[in-house]
């Protein structure tokens, strides 16, 4: 099961979604496709919104970063925030954010806790590079990095419930060996998440 | 294809003339009225390409292409329509109407007035975004148009595109609003109350009636668009563009014209004041200071925009001062409470409010992609 199946499966038809750092409007064209969905997507790199444009998808461009309060409480069905929360400057305001719009949240994000960024610290002595986190320590923009702990432990000081969660390997499946030890196996966590 | 050389070519001024009594916002009435408008590209079969483009403050209806080879000035929008371009006349058919109480053709105050047989001066009455709206829809009906492909303006231009969604949210598909603002600041009013006194107390002014008296307030229509002009540039823009640079490269120590951005004003003051008629130029600052769609809401623009079903494109520009990125936000802000499809781009440019009649790519393909996405 791939990040976007799981993602579907967790909204129902006509549902009312806001992705936020949507990219080049993927997930929303999909959803628009199998669940019908009234779709707005939130995004600052110029070529992605020129993307959700010829999809014909709505696109604000605003900085998460910079807030989100034109966007009213429980005006969302669901708000999705996916691999986007570790290049943000304040991930728990985000976080606090997105489940007061959405009534609930989709929060998908890369594991630091995933094996191969542990031996990559432990053998080599380095920060990791890997192949979901590709870019050497100075140039890359994913500044907030967790690991599944470290999320879970965010959304109970906030009171944030996680509802469900679901872990996927480095090659986006969710597989039934991950179970043993998530925060080892797991590459990336797909969260659903509400307040 | 090359943006810069595709061009709709020569093209033809169309007139229509509208007999029956048209009612103002104002309760003030008008017996029909002329509109001269143009049209670029072909309307197809079943007429769903056509776009109404909306001019600003000063336009008019020569929006594309030239009248004649050796004009150097092409339509104000030229940058944008044409084949290819971001208004693509290879698909669309644009059409572009010179809005009521304008002075090159459609009627406006230096019309004959059929009453009195007179030139109408300053008794022609104050017009509204609503009255310009309500004409245009009277030329949609003319051209046999029953839904707008979009509606898309720059500035008030924008103010209209935004008001077609609103009061003819069945006949529009797609409004494209662009460095528009929800209403004027008192900033805004008050650059347009300075350009307003410099017409009227130019004695060739003569209280409005200055045609009667066979002459012209050109000193003051003159200073009003050189104020004009300021707000449409950017700091940035003017510093790039002249500097402090000096004509002769060396201080006069006098008055006359020193400085390279003195002689810039004076010379578009110069063009605009033997083109444009005073009491229009009266009467549509007016009309942009007269602008709130949501004055019938108490302020609400959420509720103004309730009725609205196009799909929404709010383009602001950084440098723009005169209509800040802040104010389209407060139309796309709006636009999302009231649940409707809308989506907001701030494009980098440096030209300020002008940046709209410039082909910046980012904003060409923007529009482009907007337009064409109904698939």
């Amino acid at each position: 099961m791939s990040t976007l199946s799981v993602i579907e499966n967790w909204i129902e038809d006509n549902n009312k979604v806001l992705d936020l750092g949507c990219g080049d409007g993927e997930i929303l064209f999909e959803l628009k496709k199998t669940k019908n969905i009234n779709s707005l997507g939130v995004e600052i790199e110029e070529k992605n919104i020129e993307e959700c444009l010829l999809k014909n998808i709505n696109v604000i461009e605003q900085d998460i970063d910079d807030g989100l309060d034109n966007f009213s409480s429980d005006s969302f069905d669901v708000v999705i925030l996916s691999q986007t929360i570790q290049v943000l400057k304040n991930p728990n305001t985000a976080l606090e954010e997105i489940t007061r719009i959405g009534k609930t949240s989709i929060v998908t994000i890369p594991n630091f806790g995933h094996w191969k960024s542990r031996l990559s610290l432990l053998i080599k002595g380095r920060m990791p590079v890997t192949s979901p986190l590709p870019e050497s320590w100075y140039g890359t923009p994913n500044i907030h990095l967790c690991t599944l702990s470290d999320f879970e432990i965010l959304c109970s000081e906030l009171s944030i419930t996680v509802e469900e969660r679901v872990t996927v390997n480095s090659y986006n499946e969710n597989k039934w060996y991950l179970s043993f030890w998530p925060n080892l196996l797991s590459a990336s966590a797909i969260y659903k998440i509400s307040r | 294809m090359d943006n810069k050389i595709s061009t709709v070519g020569k093209v033809q001024t169309q007139s229509v003339k509208f007999e029956d009594r048209f009612i103002l916002e104002s309760g003030k009435q008008l017996e029909g009225f002329e509109m001269v408008f143009e049209t670029y590209g072909n309307l197809n079969q079943d007429k769903t390409n056509a776009i109404l483009i909306c001019h600003a403050l000063s336009g008019n209806h020569h929006a594309a292409g030239y009248y004649e080879k050796s004009d150097e000035r092409k339509g104000w929008w030229d940058n944008l329509i044409g084949p290819g371009k971001a208004i693509d006349t290879d698909k669309y058919f644009v059409v572009s109407p010179n809005n009521l109480g304008g002075c090159h053709g459609t009627t406006g105050p230096a019309s004959v007035n059929p009453k009195t047989n007179e030139v109408y001066g300053p008794d022609f009455p104050v017009i509204t975004v609503l009255d310009w709206v309500n004409c245009q829809a009277l030329l949609t009906d003319y051209l046999d148009i029953k839904i707008w492909h979009s509606v898309i303006g720059g500035s008030l231009g924008g103010m209209q595109a935004l008001k077609w969604a609103m009061v003819y949210p069945e006949r529009i598909n797609k409004a494209g609003v662009i460095a528009a603002a929800p209403k004027l600041s008192a900033q805004n009013i008050a650059f347009n109350e300075v350009a307003r006194q410099a017409i009227i107390t130019d004695p060739d002014y003569q209280e409005g009636h200055y045609l009667k008296a066979g002459k012209s307030p050109k000193r003051g229509l003159r200073l009003a668009r050189m104020v004009g002009h300021i707000t449409y540039l950017s700091e940035e823009a003017m510093r790039d563009k002249f500097g402090r640079e000096l004509k002769e490269g060396k201080l006069g120590f006098g008055f006359d014209v020193e400085f390279e951005v003195e002689s810039y004003l004076r010379y578009q003051g110069d063009i605009f004041s033997e083109n444009f008629d005073a009491n229009t130029y009266l009467l549509m600052t007016k009309l942009l200071d007269y602008f709130d769609p949501a004055d019938k809401h108490n302020g609400d623009l959420v509720k103004a925009f309730e009725p609205i079903k196009a799909q929404v494109l709010v383009i602001a520009f950084t440098s723009d001062w005169r209509f800040s990125p802040e104010r389209s936000k407060e139309i796309s802000n709006a636009l999302l409470e009231a649940n409707k499809n809308v989506s907001y781009l701030e494009i980098e440019s440096t030209h300020g409010h002008d940046s709209f009649l410039f082909s910046e790519d980012r904003y060409v393909n923007a529009i482009k992609a907007f337009l064409g996405n109904n698939q």
